[in-house]
């Protein structure tokens, strides 16, 4: 028993660990093991292996479930940096299959479609890390509880439209500001109100911060973009769409990474912004049909 | 004595840990992230993160020459997981170099993925016990004869040190235990007392104008 609690107590640290290690990195959406190799030699500080990016998924309509394990394997093969992939919400055997595959963080991600509307995946009883999506401090506390050992904003994937990940970051910022200036007896109430559990209320309340690395992600299209997440608070980036649909991935993938590492250097991000060709053409988040935001709460 | 400056790499990864645990004790410390930030640093901290991104960043922001210049100057280093690998004259599994300044080789993600990283107790150089946290970390291969092993996890080094260079595979950063960033400081502390004395041996000879060996070799304070 106690040698069980010292095992799983260590896979937290671990899992919470990598995530550290990932900070002040981009992690990249990529379909093909070309595409990570381009992503790596760019600079990126993780790889999601996906069949479909967000946008494409977004096009493709239909239920979008994980990717066929021999693709994410050889994206695997392809690459030395850690390798991501996505399941499905509350979808614990899709999970199942990608620890099996010795991936190296999972993703349940939004941007599939649900497998369960009212129940996430039981991320504790897995040795594999888990990152989630959140919107507020509530989904971002209930994600944690359930084992996620990193967590990111939800965005909206698959637009190029970084508004939604700037509503949620600064909502998550307030709201961790507003739970720190409690007074403790305060804290049973309002824990109660964002439906948590009672002492991560109180380690936000206490470090003013959460207990896990927060990366930002949904709609992150260019360097400037990025710097804007950071200087925001976010801890690291993902690009889902924003590289591999754009005129030239590698030298934009190449000048996000670094304006995430340089995000308060103007000088710079101005000069990594110049001759990217074109963007992601993306559409606006408030023209779109399919809120991947709203699943998962 | 003046505070002690440490420069930490910041272009990725978890420098900010370090960050703290340094400042804990007294430290100042400046995130390295473009040349002009290296700037009378008595301490270097290369931390972890993903090597193949820092190398790539370091030389990319143009801090690479100024950085191996320190390191090659004595400046005390202290290299943890992707620093070790920064360090590294050679990575087996890899055909990058980055500093090259420690003579050791090593193997990157020697245990595998994820699920493959641990927790273990190992017994550090005079330190004794210590909780060590391996997270896709690299080992030591092989090390120059000079290179002294500071521990050893299942029959492979983990910890070295070699003239100013302190490097480990695990991370002292994640946890509470702050010894090993102790005696980082130790190493500078010697360090500055070396070239103070340097300084001081330096003016009374030109002071004296004559024969060194008549000057005092001892530091005043």
């Amino acid at each position: 028993m106690s040698d069980e609690r010292t095992e799983s107590d260590a896979r937290i640290e671990l899992n919470r660990g990598l995530a550290q290690m990932l900070k002040g990195g981009v992690v990249m959406d990529v379909t093909t093991p070309e595409q990570a190799r381009i992503a790596e030699a760019a600079g990126a500080c993780a790889v999601m292996a996906l069949e479909r990016v967000p946008a494409d998924i977004r096009a493709a309509g239909g239920v979008a479930r994980m990717s066929d394990p021999k693709t994410i394997r050889d994206i695997q093969n392809a690459v030395s940096i850690p390798v991501m992939a996505k399941c499905r919400i509350g979808h614990f055997v899709e999970a199942q299959i990608l620890e099996a595959i010795d991936i190296d963080y999972i993703d349940e991600s939004e941007v599939l479609s649900p497998a369960d509307d009212v129940y996430h995946v039981d991320k504790r009883r897995f040795r594999v890390p888990f990152v989630c999506g959140a919107r507020d401090l509530g989904e971002a506390l209930r994600r944690i509880n359930e084992g996620a050992s990193m967590l990111r904003t939800k965005g909206e994937p698959g637009t190029g439209d970084v508004v939604q990940a700037v509503r949620h970051l600064r909502k998550l910022n307030s709201q961790i500001a507003t739970l720190a200036s409690l007074r403790n007896d305060e804290l049973f109430e309002e824990a109660k109100k964002l439906a948590v559990p009672f002492e991560l209320a109180r380690y936000v309340h206490d470090n003013r911060k959460l207990p896990v690395v927060n990366f930002a992600a949904g709609g992150v299209a260019t360097p400037a973009d990025a710097a804007l997440m950071m200087q925001l608070g976010a801890e690291g980036i993902f690009v889902g769409s924003g590289v591999f649909k754009s005129g030239d991935p590698a030298k934009r993938a190449n000048a996000i990474v670094q304006a995430t590492t340089n995000y308060y250097d103007a000088k710079l991000v101005a000069k990594l912004s110049e001759d990217l060709g074109p963007a992601m053409v993306g559409i606006n988040a408030d023209e779109i049909k399919l809120i991947m935001e709203e699943r998962g709460l | 004595m003046t505070t002690i400056r440490i420069g930490i790499l910041a272009v990725q990864g978890a420098f900010v840990e370090h960050e703290r645990m340094l400042r804990a004790l007294g430290c100042e410390c400046v995130e390295l992230r473009k040349p002009s930030d290296i700037d009378r640093v008595d301490g270097l901290v290369l931390p972890g993160g993903e090597s193949s991104v820092q190398g790539m960043l370091v030389r990319q922001l143009g801090l690479f020459e100024p950085l191996r210049r320190e390191i090659v100057r004595g400046t005390p280093v202290l290299a943890t997981c992707a620093g070790m690998i920064l360090l590294a004259e050679k990575i087996r599994n890899d055909p990058r170099v980055y500093f090259g300044t420690l003579p050791i080789e090593v193997d990157r993600n020697a245990y595998g993925r994820q699920l493959a990283s641990f927790r273990k107790t190992a017994r550090f150089d005079r330190l004794g016990d210590f909780e060590t946290i391996f997270i896709r970390a690299p080992r030591v291969v092989k090390k120059g004869d000079d290179v002294r092993t500071l521990a050893v996890v299942d029959d492979a080094i983990v910890a070295v040190a070699f003239r100013n260079q302190l490097a480990m595979a695990f991370h002292p950063e994640l946890g509470r235990d702050d010894r090993i960033h102790r005696r980082f400081i130790s190493l500078i502390n010697a360090r500055r007392d070396a070239l103070n004395l340097e300084r001081q041996k330096r003016d009374a000879a030109e002071n004296g104008g004559g024969d060194e060996n008549n000057a005092d070799p001892r530091p005043l304070s």
